[in-house]
């Protein structure tokens, strides 16, 4: 019991948290930016995976961790062109269409990383200077001595590569453009009344195409976290269907970025305590199976999807191809 | 039919040989029209005459095939609604084009945003408002949801978008449709400050005396033309709607059962029903509706009539107290089902056709049976016999005038009346001994109005009870033996149809009898 509630344990447990929520954040600020706009995106997993796929393999190529993101943003940003055409210029169904991206990606990760690394799917290891690696916050040490924030700061929040940090900065970029810029207005209309948005003079394709855009350029740099900076190298289905937690989890948080984040941060929790269980016999029930715990995430999805959250209202318009027709 | 020389104002719109055609239909052909400026138009049609694509041409959501519009004098090209509002055209839809989950400032700055971030343009458009509800007296709570507001506020709402867009034109489609009359006196009072600030007024709407109460001038679609264009105080509603039908109607004018039969169709006691969020919708009410006698309830919208309606349709359950339908006594004990009303003789035409009365994407066979799509005369084993139901609905809408009689087409692309035709053919089909009639002609032309209130008589007389809900004063009038009022769930005031007068029936609906008294 001591092992398990100690103070170093508790902080290495949340630092895990942090690390795992990662792509769940960017992926849940990506969807709620397409879904607000009026586009189900049910394809953050494959553009995730594509994104990841390509970061790795550019970054094995070209030995630049930067390079490599703006590769992976740019497949991303495509695949979401793919979904934008399909969905808002063909008016085609949005969850056929990210689902068709889904398998794409899965597919098209492997058929390439084996014909250019032949190494069964995966890209190659990489070197450190072609990863985004963890660094210490500026200023961390002076604050150690400070009881309580002082080890959470350093131990929690400081030792993370680049990328966690963009992602918690997303959240409040998300909730401020959202809620306090004209685009953000725009796009909360044009998820609940596309034709109130048009009639107001406003393209309602071009918000779209901007909204799933957005999305495309977070989940790149979610991809990109999964293969260069958390990883050292792309494995074939690493996402492992993270995306659609973080798609449960934007829906949990009724499309809102703050609750969203928390949602995030509670699956990440669960994962990261389902790695410290492991092997661990609790008292009064024992050791308790491996597959149990891990499964606890996707349980909680489906117990909490199920009604415990409430009633979530999703945008009005959402799935609704636009036809400007009276 | 004399186009009257319209006194030498400058011309706010100018329209030229407007033509549109959608396939094989010409919606608009050679529209000419002038609007002079700081005057209210009025454009009366049937439904389908092409007024809505007319004004949708001049709004950009449509291109006229041909033709030319001018503004202020100056040809315009009207290519999308941001072009229409930057020529100083401002539309208030029959549907309103609101974000419900927006307050009305965000509603009103969606797409008039001055920069990118909101804080500004909330704080400028907050003082515009305020000086747009001072000087027009249309006073709405700025920061309330949209969704939560009455439809009269919604309305102001999207006038003070328009305004707060420096509209100089404003056109309303059917504005009145949803209103109760203490919200359209007041929208005509708004109306009416407008013209006299400068704001050129097109009002679309179907009820002629709106056009005579508050139009300056009149023109009149039928079947994608304009075919006059008068002063409205030369003209009257029995020339309009002449000109609107394109032919003579007579008045209607129905006898009214004074003393009917002593046999009861329906027999309200002491009914009282709440709904979820705890509100009572309809507080102890009793009547009766004798057999061979019309009970027309009389209202202002959202006053229990609806919910009396589907109680007695079988559709909600009633809270406590008790009803007797055609000898079936109903209570929340012992509830009936709509299937089990239709079987014992009740027949409901509802009151939102395209909810409850037909399904849009069926064809006009289909839904020429729903809720009888049972009966052994349309089955054949375990399918539906469809050439039955076609020669049926053949029948149905020769007797009732559905046009185009064709029960292969959609039922969505059938006009507001001749669905109805249909589903009051499928109803009174059935020969019911009560029917329950709600809104009978809402959205419906004066063409197919007549043929409507002509068979509820007709199926009166057959000895029928029935019981008529509608918001239409006239209506009410024209067609009860026996007059209710409801106000707030409860029963106000009765009256005969023999005696009705409107000004006491105004009262009633008010519930301000007392004050007048």
């Amino acid at each position: 019991m001591d092992s398990l509630l100690n103070a170093q344990t508790v902080l290495s447990t949340l630092d895990a948290t942090l690390r795992v929520s990662t792509p769940l954040i960017l992926c849940a600020m990506a969807g709620l930016f397409s879904e607000r706009s009026g586009i189900i995106d049910i394809s953050l997993e494959g553009k995730m995976l594509s994104a990841a796929f390509a970061s790795g393999a550019l970054a094995a190529v070209t030995g630049s961790a930067w390079i490599a993101l703006a590769g992976a943003i740019i497949t991303s940003i495509l695949l979401s062109l793919l979904h934008g055409f399909a969905c808002i210029t063909n008016r085609g169904d949005q969850v056929v269409s990210g689902l068709a991206i889904n398998v794409l990606a899965s597919g098209l990760t492997i058929v390439l990383g084996i014909a250019w690394f032949s190494q069964g799917g995966q890209t190659p290891a990489l070197a450190s200077e072609a990863r985004f690696m963890p660094f210490e916050l500026p200023l961390i040490e002076s604050i150690a001595h400070i009881p309580f924030i002082g080890p959470f700061m350093q131990s929690v929040i400081s030792g993370h590569n680049l990328l966690v940090y963009v992602a918690l900065l997303a959240v409040p970029l998300t909730w401020w453009i959202v809620y306090k810029t004209r685009f953000g207005l725009q796009l909360r209309a044009v998820g609940e009344n596309p034709l109130a948005v048009d009639t107001a003079g406003i393209s309602v394709s071009q918000l779209r195409y901007k909204s799933v855009m957005i999305a495309g350029i977070l989940c790149g740099i979610a991809g990109t976290y999964l293969a260069i900076a958390q990883n050292a190298a792309f494995a074939r289905e690493m996402t492992a269907g993270q995306g659609y937690i973080a798609l449960a989890a934007m829906i949990f948080g009724k499309w809102r970025p703050v609750p969203a984040l928390l949602a995030c941060l509670m699956f990440g929790f669960l994962d990261a305590v389902s790695i410290r269980l492991q092997g661990v016999a609790l008292p009064g029930i024992g050791e308790v199976p491996v597959q149990l715990i891990q499964a606890l995430p996707y349980v909680l999805t489906v117990v909490l999807l199920a009604g415990f959250i409430g009633k979530a209202v999703a945008p009005k318009a959402i799935g609704v191809p636009f036809v400007k027709e009276r | 039919m004399i186009n009257q020389p319209l006194a030498n104002q400058p011309l706010s719109i100018e329209l030229r040989k407007i033509s549109k055609r959608f396939g094989r239909v010409q919606a608009n052909k050679d529209i000419d029209l002038k609007v002079q400026r700081g005057t209210i138009h009025g454009i009366v049609g049937e439904n389908g005459a092409g007024k809505s694509t007319l004004m949708s041409i001049l709004y950009g959501f449509y291109q006229a095939d041909k033709g030319e519009i001018l503004i202020n004098g100056k040809p315009v090209k009207i290519k999308s609604s941001r072009d229409a509002i930057s020529s100083g055209i401002g539309m208030v839809h029959q549907h309103f084009m609101l974000v419900d989950t927006f307050t009305v400032l965000e509603n009103v700055i969606l797409g008039a945003e001055q920069s990118a971030l909101l804080k500004a343009s909330e704080v400028n458009a907050r003082e515009a408002l305020q000086h747009l509800s001072d000087e027009y007296q249309m006073s709405v709570p700025l920061d309330a949801l949209v969704g939560e507001l009455p439809v009269g506020q919604q309305q102001r709402t999207e006038i003070l978008k328009a305004l707060y867009r420096n509209a100089e034109i404003l056109i309303l489609d059917e504005p009145t449709g949803v209103l109760t009359p203490q919200e359209a006196d007041q929208l005509f009072r708004v109306l009416q400050a407008l013209k006299e600030r400068g704001v050129t007024v097109i009002l679309i709407t179907h009820k002629l005396r709106e056009i005579m109460d508050i139009t300056d001038n009149v023109s009149v679609l039928r079947l994608g033309e304009i075919v006059s264009t008068h002063r409205t105080a030369d003209t009257s509603t029995a020339e309009l709607a002449e000109l609107m039908v394109g032919r003579k109607l007579q008045t209607q004018q129905f006898n009214k059962i004074d003393n009917p039969t002593t046999d009861n169709g329906i027999e309200v006691r002491n009914l009282t029903v709440t709904d979820e969020r705890g509100l009572t919708r309809l507080d102890n009410v009793s009547f009766e509706v004798k057999r061979g006698e019309i009970v027309g309830i009389a209202g202002v919208a959202g006053n229990g009539q609806s919910t009396l309606l589907e109680v007695l349709a079988g559709i909600q359950s009633p809270g406590s107290g008790s009803f007797t339908i055609n000898d079936y006594q109903v209570d929340a004990n012992s509830p009936i089902t709509p299937k089990e009303m239709r079987e014992i003789g009740v027949q409901h035409v509802p009151e939102d056709r395209l909810r409850l009365g037909l399904v849009k994407s069926f064809s006009a066979a289909e839904s020429s049976v729903l809720g009888y799509q049972n009966r052994k005369r349309f089955n054949w084993r375990l399918f539906l016999n469809i050439r039955k139901i076609r020669a049926a609905c053949k029948k149905l809408m020769q007797a009732f005038d559905v046009r185009p009689p064709d029960p292969k087409l959609k039922s969505s692309s059938f006009s507001g009346g001749n669905q109805q035709k249909l589903i009051l053919a499928r109803e009174l089909d059935k020969s019911p001994a009560v029917l329950l009639v709600g809104q009978p002609t809402r959205g419906v032309d004066i063409g197919a109005i007549e043929l409507i209130h002509q068979k509820i008589i007709d199926i009166r007389d057959d000895n029928c009870a029935v019981l008529l809900v509608s918001v239409e004063l006239d209506e009410i009038m024209t067609l009860s033996d026996h007059i209710i009022v409801m106000f707030e769930g409860h029963i106000v005031g009765t009256m005969k149809g023999s005696d009705a007068d409107k000004t006491t029936l105004g009262l009633m609906m008010a519930n301000a009898m007392d004050d007048a008294a």
